[in-house]
């Protein structure tokens, strides 16, 4: 669990998801609104709100056998309500390595 | 190459059967993640932005060709097909998934290899000249000691719950390969005045977030007497390192606090008060470790064969050697380095495909070995001169013949915001970049050596205070930003570079480094003034002028 004082940190300053890494095979997921996780971002629960954000993440957290260091991230929200990582971090997190890796076929 | 007993692999096999409980434990809730998560770092699996990534040690880098075959299999059959040649002589893959890490870990048992070490806060893998053993003029392969070290080191319950992490590099070439100097211990082996082989020994040094030079605490210690004075540095190191601060619990602050001499004289009176504790090394101990080494069978060949003298008409083949072909200790025979930065490629990455290509050529060519250097290249250290030609064919059909070793774009960097979660900016972009730039051969050979090291963040595993141009990525305002310093060095006269300007964006990193190499150009009094002794020269003051009058 969060310990109460981290909780009381936590301060968003714009729509937010919460993340972590799934725990059998590491992979990128994000807290859904049905309390699961999901690869997918755009399944991610939003919250706009401090205390949102808290509750989201204290339930991710709650999850340790699912996923593994959840945290809170900024996601952009765009028209149509598409869902897009708020930075650099969570776009490669999201989108994968920004280079050539020259991995043959 | 070492051969391990049965003591060796028992060990190693019982571990992996632990881990695999571990694993087991973890996956099915029993264990949390704050109490798996040492268990993980004491087996080399971090957890990073994409995935687990999985460490694992290449001792004093030297690797059989079944040993990197293995490796080979390990990319292909639990990750994405490559691996990632560390500073540290490691190798790391990426996407590793936890629930297949015990098989992994069971199928590199099987050729002698593990994780052990290779994080958490204990003594990390022993690192060494990548050229021990075969380098001219050495006093002899520094892989016994590294060897001797390791076996006294591993799972030692006194070092295994350090303050923080605690890393030994050992050298014994005139030429340190092995940045000796930014250890926690550094380990000159050398003779005394009475022929008797020993070692100086350097204490504190470090790179992260507050960069130490190593100092010499004793100019010699017997070598027979070595495993007792390590005791003793680490005993002093635990006693007295800080445990409460993260960024004050390296040996390096310690060292810095109390002063070289008083640290000195802590560790001379814990020396002697331990007394006789079984650690002094018999000559039949050293023997034994000494008689598990083999070396090939040498031929008997020409200084200059004639295959060599024929191919020297080929002027891309004459490129290379000269670059990469490096004089061993017996006649007749090569070390060649095998670059793992080829233009427009991640520095130190490998493929399956590479490294299973890598050990066919290390069986026919080079006794079945393969070294691994900090630098993030290979190198075969056993090849008879004769044969360079048909190599250099092979290794330029596997890409692994790019005549860079040591110039411009033979740069070392993390993996940066790429894939490590403790990263501000990204590295490897950058180094490709600058690889393109640089990628015509005759201006990296007109610029001559120069050591680029990039780290994505204040960590510094790109090793970026002591490149001859570092490059450090900062986060400000969610924008990459880089520090760029000159004048560092990670040899034998290691220092720390000096920042030469303000920080730069991720687009405009790639021009500065540019200016910079021009201005070193014009500045240099003489073609074979090496950048570094440019900087040491002139200061950084001639060069700050030019690259930032415009900026």
């Amino acid at each position: 669990m969060t310990s109460p004082l981290e909780q009381k940190k936590i301060r968003i300053t714009g729509p937010s998801m919460v993340t972590a890494n799934r725990t059998w095979d590491g992979a990128v997921v994000y807290r859904t609104a049905r309390q699961g996780w999901s690869t997918e971002l755009a399944d991610s629960a939003i919250v706009t709100t401090s205390d949102e954000a808290r509750a989201l993440l204290a339930e991710a957290t709650a999850d340790d056998v699912g996923a593994v260091g959840p945290y809170i991230a900024p996601v952009e929200l765009k028209d149509g309500g598409k869902v897009k990582p708020g930075n650099l971090r969570e776009h490669i997190r999201a989108k994968g390595v920004t280079i050539d890796l020259q991995v043959p076929a | 190459m070492y051969a391990y007993d049965e003591l060796d692999r028992t060990l190693i096999n019982e571990r992996v059967s632990e881990f695999r409980d571990q694993v087991k434990r973890r996956l099915s809730g029993e264990l949390t993640e704050d109490e798996f998560k040492i268990l993980r770092l004491q087996n080399g699996v971090y957890l990073q932005l994409h995935a687990y990534m999985f460490r694992v040690a290449i001792p004093y880098g030297t690797l059989s060709s079944k040993q990197l075959r293995r490796l080979a299999h390990v990319a292909r059959r639990y990750d994405r097909g490559y691996g990632h040649f560390t500073t540290r002589q490691n190798i790391q893959f990426n996407w590793i998934k936890l629930a297949e890490l015990p098989d992994a870990l069971a199928d590199l048992a099987e050729v002698g290899i593990h994780a052990m070490q290779t994080s958490g806060n204990n003594m990390r893998n022993v690192t060494s000249d990548q050229w021990a053993g075969v380098a001219p003029g050495e006093i002899e392969d520094p892989r016994i000691w590294s060897e001797l070290i390791r076996q006294h080191t591993t799972l030692h319950p006194e070092f295994s719950f350090l303050p923080r992490k605690f890393k030994i590099a050992i050298t014994a070439a005139e030429h340190d390969r092995a940045a000796i100097k930014i250890h926690d211990i550094g380990l000159r082996l050398h003779k005394n005045a009475d022929g008797e082989t020993g070692f100086e020994v350097l204490v504190g040094g470090g790179l992260g977030r507050t960069p130490f030079i190593a100092k010499t605490i004793k100019p010699f210690v017997s070598g027979r007497d070595i495993l007792s004075y390590i005791e003793a540095i680490l005993r002093v190191y635990n006693q007295y390192g800080r445990r409460d601060n993260i960024y004050k619990a390296r040996i390096k602050i310690l060292v810095h606090e109390l002063g070289i001499e008083k640290f000195a004289k802590e560790v001379e009176e814990e020396w002697k008060a331990m007394g006789d504790v079984g650690l002094t090394l018999d000559h039949a101990a050293i023997e034994e470790v000494r008689s598990r080494f083999s070396y090939p069978a040498y031929e008997k060949l020409p200084h200059m064969p004639d295959e060599l003298k024929q191919a020297a008409h080929d002027p891309l083949f004459e490129r290379w050697r000269k670059n990469s072909v490096s004089a061993h200790k017996v006649q007749g025979y090569s070390i060649v380095t095998l670059s793992l930065k080829p233009v427009g490629g991640p520095p130190g990455d490998a493929t399956a495909e590479q490294m299973d290509a890598v050990a066919d050529l290390a069986d026919k060519y080079s006794f079945g070995e393969i070294r691994v250097g900090h630098e993030q290249n290979l190198a075969l250290p056993h090849v008879a001169k004769r044969d360079l030609p048909q190599l250099f064919k092979a290794l330029d059909r596997l890409g692994l013949a790019t005549p860079n070793v040591n110039l411009v774009t033979d740069i070392i960097a993390c993996p940066g915001l790429d894939y490590c979660s403790l990263a501000n900016a990204r590295s490897i972009p950058i180094a490709q970049e600058l690889t393109r730039r640089f990628a015509n051969h005759d201006t990296a050979d007109l610029i001559g050596r120069l050591h680029i090291n990039i780290s994505g963040c204040i960590n510094a595993c790109g090793h970026h205070h002591v490149g001859h141009i570092g490059i450090l990525g900062v986060e400000k305002n969610g924008e990459e930003f880089y520090q760029i310093t000159i004048g560092g060095r990670a040899d034998e006269n290691a220092q720390l570079g000096t920042l030469i300007g303000p920080a730069v964006p991720y687009a405009e990193v790639a021009d500065v480094i540019e200016d910079i190499v021009e201005a070193y150009l014009a500045l240099r009094d003489r073609p074979e003034e090496l950048f570094v002794d440019t900087v040491k020269r002139l200061g950084v003051e001639p060069i700050r002028e030019r690259v930032y009058a415009t900026r």
